[in-house]
């Protein structure tokens, strides 16, 4: 029992970090999306798609890792929480659709890249809403009995989760904004230094709501957070949280090109930590705990050796694509 | 109005629907992605141009399939949540780190190489450039080699324990699990009909352009390399297909019986029913047209040997006849008609006309698609044939379900139907596009294409380490 808990926790611990890659990597491409519209038809559009059109595949694959590795390691959570949210999880399913087919197909035919633009913008902003969402409706509680859920189909829809939902769009746009000012030069970039800054501000405002508002909804988060002694390990995330935003704002305003993208990268950090404060050790609030839902140990070995011989290369050969690629995003009469 | 059954219908439907739509997309992938690699090696080996056009022709055609293939296989993987959470929390110990084993050896790898085989020829030189695609190839190989045993052990289970709380734990050997009784047979034959789907895609192309100019020389070497696939490896895989329905009759008598048309048990020898439309209420097959004892012959090796039929089976465990029926017959038809257009285009080259019949090319563009007919004919012959089980013999499809209403089932099938119907027949037509346009030397790749001029700007050396000025 003693060597399960621990593979419990570790497994726990690479289901968060399959998640945070996920939200990073997948979120600054997303966020593209969500900003598309509001960059200019040709060489804007086309230079923010291209700065990565050759990696979002690789980042996607972080959110099957978390699908995947939920259903392996905690298979509990997996078939509770995905009915649960059984509308979100399919518009989001769709909306990675759209806006997966258009980093091809709008190359493919000219004559419709106004629609496939606005699928993939559509189609990031819909897969974006409902990641949000979907963490709403986990946090504000998922109705369980028998090992399966028990709510109605429509109870993931609160203003809660709208909330959430708009807080990680904002997010995500941040993160986007933040990596095309990295990625791109000239008219481009101004452009999303200018969106990064309102994004940043929409970000922290929708963070502060949400943070306001959780502990409204069970007590139980209330004593997470502000009753001693926990309130002394909790403040420090919304402090450093603060810390952080006013170095995003002051990297943005010197008109610093990539370490905006690694302070809006350090938030989300922060957002992931309060996230562990608000459930830890839930997967479910107040109903499953990472134990309960736990696969045996034996498929838990099994995998940790997968992952301990696979992650390591798997980061090796990801970075390299990323060095690959990188610099500043070519465009006509660039040399 | 609305009560389980219906809910249980409509998710069936759209496991079907989406999975069946998904593989089409891998089948082509992962012949293509082999093709590429041959190509490419190719070029590097001899230094002629012409496989670089080829490498790059089809490469345009592989991104976009890719992409697709991508889309639709994300919603899979949370398909088994969403839909069937009964299953996922009673398999999930099993067979989800199989499936986490294929995100971590297969999808990364495909994925992580995935931007460079696409677009970094300039910046990584051509070796690196080769391995890219070389590690792209072999992840949809090692993709297929875990989802294939995932799909294998809710066939045949083994190497499992059963929990007190009623879930499938895995036993002390994940070898049993892994390497179950019909993984080997339905991973060859699933390998080998994506490489033959592909040759006859390939082989189409080939034709199509041939049929236009038969002089052209990038049509000619992709028809002939496409024709020996066809020559060679379609007879391979109807022994493989052979050897995997031995083993069907060894785990799944039921599967076979359904396939066959058996609704009654011949205690002396069994025809072969070549045709007839089955009647279930009736138990019968009628306007049956048979070969006497040739069943018995194939499955049994003696023309004598008795073979149980459905009468043997609980009404409650027997699959659908009809549809395993006519899947199987569809199968087995375009198999033996690619082995026919394989021993043609043998006879075209002895006659030194391969590239001058063009019937044979007539032929080949009409068997362009059949690949695809056959692996998803057969996909339904295996996966109709195994109900009613989600896990054969143990847990049953009505079983596994997700405790969902059946409008909310019904709205999402709605939608993926609407969704994948438009966007990937858009896509399929711009890959049609693409293959209208006749192959020529100086193929353009995809960085450097007439659409992608804004795109990657080739050169690693501009912007060191990626930081600002």
């Amino acid at each position: 029992m003693d060597v399960n808990f621990d593979l419990t926790v570790i497994w726990a611990f690479i289901i968060a970090f399959g998640v945070f890659a996920y939200v990073v990597m997948d979120g600054f491409d997303l966020g593209i999306g969500i900003l598309f519209p509001s960059f200019k038809v040709g060489e804007g559009r086309n230079r923010a798609m291209n700065s990565i059109a050759p990696v979002w595949d690789g980042n996607e694959t972080w959110l099957v890792l978390g699908g995947g590795g939920l259903f392996a390691a905690f298979p509990l959570a997996y078939a509770i929480v995905l009915p649960a949210t059984y509308p979100l999880i399919i518009a989001m399913l769709l909306g990675l659709v759209f806006r997966g087919v258009a980093f091809e197909f709008r190359w493919r035919d000219p004559a419709h890249r106004p629609f496939w633009d606005l699928a993939f913008s559509g189609g990031s902003f819909v897969a974006a809403m409902a990641q949000g969402m979907t963490l709403g409706a986990i946090l504000q509680g998922i109705e369980v009995s028998n090992r399966a859920y028990a709510g109605s189909w429509w109870d993931w829809l609160t203003p809660y989760t709208l909330l959430t939902g708009l807080g990680v769009v904002a997010g995500y746009a941040l993160l986007g904004a933040t990596w095309l000012v990295w990625k791109l030069d000239g008219t481009p970039q101004a452009h999303a230094y200018k969106v990064a800054k309102r994004a940043a501000v929409a970000t922290l405002v929708l963070l502060v709501a949400v943070s306001l508002y959780t502990p409204l909804l069970d007590e139980d988060y209330w004593t997470r957070w502000f009753e001693m002694p926990n309130v002394l390990f909790a403040a420090q995330v919304p402090l450093l949280t603060a810390i952080l935003a006013f170095l995003l704002f002051r990297a943005l305003a010197k008109r610093h090109e990539a370490a905006p993208f690694w302070f809006a990268l350090g938030i989300f950090l922060l957002g992931m930590a309060g996230l562990g404060v608000s459930m830890w050790p839930y997967v479910v609030p107040g109903e499953v705990t990472i134990w309960d839902a736990a696969a045996p140990e034996r498929s838990q070995i099994f995998m940790l050796v997968g992952v301990a011989l696979t992650l390591p290369l798997i980061l090796i050969y990801t970075g390299w694509a990323y060095w690959v690629f990188r610099g500043k995003v070519g465009h006509e009469g660039y040399h | 109005m609305w009560d389980h059954a219906d809910a249980l219908l409509l998710a069936r439907i759209q496991f079907a629907f989406t999975v069946s739509f998904h593989f089409i997309f891998p089948a082509f992938s992962i012949g293509l992605a082999s093709y590429l690699a041959v190509l490419e090696g190719l070029w590097l080996k001899t230094g002629k141009a012409l496989y670089l056009d080829l490498f790059r022709y089809w490469l345009k055609i592989f991104a976009v399939a890719f992409a697709m293939g991508v889309v639709s296989g994300i919603v899979m993987s949370y398909q088994f949540g969403t839909n069937w959470a009964v299953f996922s929390d009673k398999a999930g110990p099993v067979i989800g780190p199989l499936m986490a084993y294929e995100v971590l050896t297969a999808f990364f790898l495909e994925a992580g190489f995935l931007g460079v085989m696409l677009f970094g020829m300039e910046r990584v030189g051509r070796k690196l450039h080769f391995f890219a695609t070389c590690m792209v190839a072999g992840g949809t190989f090692v993709s297929a080699f875990w989802i294939l045993s995932v799909n294998s052990w809710m066939q045949t289970p083994t190497g499992f324990e059963i929990g007190a709380n009623g879930q499938f734990l895995p036993g002390p050997s994940w070898i049993d699990v892994i390497f179950n009784p019909s993984f080997p047979y339905r991973l060859l034959h699933t390998v080998t009909a994506a490489y033959l789907t592909t040759a006859f895609a390939v082989g189409g192309v080939g034709a199509w352009h041939l049929l236009r100019d038969r002089t052209n020389a990038h049509a000619r070497k992709m028809f002939s390399m496409a024709m020996w696939m066809a020559a060679l490896v379609a007879p391979v895989q109807i022994f493989l297909g052979d050897a995997h329905g031995l083993n069907t009759l060894e785990h799944q008598p039921a599967k076979v019986m359904a396939m066959e048309g058996h609704y009654r048990s011949h205690p002396d020898g069994a025809p072969l029913i070549l045709f007839g439309i089955p009647d279930s209420k009736e138990k019968r097959v009628d306007y049956a047209i048979e070969v006497p004892k040739l069943s018995s012959l194939i499955l049994k090796h003696d023309p004598n040997a008795p073979l149980a039929g459905l009468d043997t089976v609980p009404e409650a465990d027997q699959p659908p006849v009809g549809p395993v029926f006519w899947a199987f017959r569809a199968m087995v038809g375009l198999g033996f008609a690619m082995l026919g257009i394989g021993l043609w285009s043998l006879l075209g080259r002895a006659r030194g006309k391969l590239y001058d019949w063009r019937w044979l090319h007539r032929a080949a563009i009409a068997m362009g698609p059949s690949g695809f007919v056959a692996v998803i004919a057969g996909w339904m012959t295996t996966e109709v044939g195994r109900q009613p089980w989600t896990v054969y013999g143990l847990l049953r499809t009505a079983d596994s379900a997700s405790p969902l209403d059946a409008p909310a089932v019904g709205a999402s099938l709605l939608a993926f139907v609407v969704v994948y119907f438009s966007v990937f027949s858009i896509g399929t037509w711009y890959i049609l596009k693409l293959m209208d346009k006749a192959p020529h030397p100086q193929e353009t790749g995809l960085e450097d294409g007439p659409v992608r001029t804004a795109g990657i700007t080739p050169g690693p050396h501009q912007h060191p380490a990626g930081k600002g000025e």
